[in-house]
């Protein structure tokens, strides 16, 4: 089958036919179609190697009675290094959804990248925004794509959260590495140090908290996986590097400034000085 | 047995390019035009089947005659113009490549195909400046032509082309492009009395110059409304979107419908 390799510019001539074909809606069945060597997961790897990558680590999300908030750390690790300090985790998917991404940083920004675009080409063709749950398909077929990377040790586990515009509500979503999609209650967590920071939101998280206290349950969480977690980074002061936090309700995503931020993550660390675990 | 008759190929380009013509003639008009802010695209168009429509982000498509056959061309463009920006970047998609591509694939259907496109499509991409702005307007035997100012397509449009041509100026602000773009949409061909066309009888939208990323708008309801009255003083469109949820692509003027918003006495007009 001929495959024509680059996108066709200016030059290149008129449109080839699968851009003229009627049908999908789809920008990554599109792509299949006529540049497979741009999916991620369509790119063969030697059997039997694994290769060391930067792994991003922790993202949290907690509903709150509008809506949901999402954050995550900053941090990359590969092995016991620190590959970045600043990494953003967290992406606006479209208006009423983000991302989180935990796993092999390479493939999960670029599957992000390919995701962002996938809701958005739909959004134009189809003149409507995508239903939450089939946002939340969509993702998940993606990284069902990436089922064979992931069998050589180069998984990606996103979290997706939105606001479903139907319900009026905001939700999580949690995915396995095959691709499984499960709506997820109340709060969730991913990553290296989810398990610290699921424990810490089951004890401070309630049904019916405030938008900014949801946002203060999501940071503290951060900070105790940080605490437990050498690969989840904490709140650094100097270099002034603080969570990726995004609030999503019905007016649509927002995340929140390095301003904000500061003020709210160092209330959190002057509370926990002499009180390390935050009791409370 | 019927005999296969010789035509000339300058009768048979003429015959397609007259047959062409008739069908988009039908139509009603769309006119695309400057303003100061942006590029405006209005369109007589009481349906919901669109004739103007996003490409990416400072890039819209409008489009007069068959719908099948403009849809498909929307649909590709849309398809050109994403993957172009996911496999080199954002900035590197532009209306001449998407113009360039439409144009080709409008010649080898004029001249390979028994029935050629009857369809005239612009494609326009808003600038940082009025001066960077494009406005590419691609006829069905894939010509193109890059237009200043102002495109009338589709319809009988001299009257319309002659109105526009007389009052458009640069620089103008939205309301008054808007309401002589209706007043070209409305001119009678015949000379006559022109229509009135009602604000539901539109279908407008704008590339918004300051906007960031996605720049494409689509202006209903009483935003439109008091856009083209003459006595309001709303002379352009918000620079925010809407507090309500949805779709953020839509500016309509109407308020927030949730309660927190109520003894906010600004909504959604503003004329900065």
């Amino acid at each position: 089958m001929n495959r024509s390799t680059p996108p066709p510019d200016g030059r290149a001539g008129s449109l080839p036919a699968a851009y003229l074909r009627p049908g999908s809606a789809s920008f990554t069945e599109f792509v299949a179609g006529v540049a497979p060597e741009l999916l991620p997961g369509r790119r063969p790897l030697p059997a039997g190697m694994s290769l060391e990558a930067p792994h991003g680590t922790t993202i949290v999300a907690a509903e709150f009675a509008g809506g949901v908030v999402v954050a995550g750390d900053r941090r990359a690790t590969m092995g016991n290094l620190i590959a970045n300090r600043d990494m953003e985790k967290v992406y606006a998917a479209d208006e009423y959804s983000v991302v989180g991404i935990a796993g092999t940083a390479g493939i999960a920004v670029e599957l992000v990248k390919l995701y962002q675009v996938e809701l958005e080409h739909y959004e134009k063709i189809e003149g409507t925004i995508m239903s939450l749950e089939g946002k939340a398909n969509r993702l998940a077929s993606m990284i069902r794509g990436n089922l064979g990377l992931a069998m050589q040790g180069l998984t990606v586990v996103p979290m997706f959260a939105g606001f479903d515009l139907d319900e009026r509500r905001g939700r999580i979503f949690s995915y396995d590495v095959t691709g499984g999609c499960y709506p997820e209650r109340d709060h969730h967590s991913i990553g290296s140090g989810s398990l610290f920071a699921r424990g810490s939101l089951k004890k401070v998280w309630r049904p019916g908290l405030s938008e900014a206290d949801t946002v203060r349950a999501c940071l503290e969480a951060l900070y105790d996986a940080a605490d437990d977690d050498s690969a989840t980074g904490g709140p650094d002061l100097g270099r002034r590097i603080w969570p990726t936090l995004a609030v999503l309700d019905e007016t649509g995503v927002r995340f929140l400034s390095d301003d904000d931020l500061a003020v709210r993550v160092e209330a959190i660390v002057a509370d926990r000085f002499g009180n390390p675990g935050g009791a409370r | 047995m019927s005999m296969p008759f010789y035509v000339s190929p300058e009768q048979l380009m003429k015959d397609k390019a007259d047959y062409a013509r008739k069908g988009i003639a039908r139509g009603r008009s769309v006119v695309v035009l400057q303003y100061d802010r942006g590029i405006v695209f209005v369109a007589e168009n009481p349906q919901s089947l669109r004739k103007i429509s996003e490409i990416y982000d400072r890039i819209a498509f409008a489009a007069v005659g068959m719908y099948y056959e403009f849809e498909n061309l929307r649909v590709a463009g849309i398809r050109y113009a994403d993957l172009r920006g996911y496999s080199y970047d954002r900035s590197d998609v532009s209306a001449r490549g998407l113009a360039n591509a439409y144009a080709q694939t409008l010649g080898t259907v004029f001249t390979q195909e028994p029935k050629p496109y009857e369809i005239e499509i612009c494609v326009a991409e808003v600038g940082a400046t009025p001066e960077r702005d494009q406005i590419f307007r691609l006829t069905y035997d894939g010509s193109v032509a890059d237009q200043h100012g102002f495109v009338v397509m589709g319809g009988s449009n001299q009257a319309a082309e002659e109105r526009l041509k007389a009052g458009w100026q640069e620089g103008m602000p939205l309301a008054d492009a808007l309401i002589l773009a209706v007043a070209a949409l409305a001119a009678d061909p015949a000379g006559g009395e022109p229509r009135t066309l009602s604000p539901d009888q539109l279908e407008v939208a704008v590339l918004d110059r300051n906007r960031p990323r996605r720049t494409f708008r689509r202006i209903v309801g009483p935003l439109l409304a008091d856009l083209l009255n003459v006595d309001s003083p709303t002379s352009h469109a918000p620079e925010f979107d809407e507090d309500v949820p949805g779709h953020h692509d839509t500016l309509s003027g109407q308020p927030a419908a949730h309660p927190d918003h109520d003894d906010d006495g600004n909504q959604g007009e503003d004329s900065r």
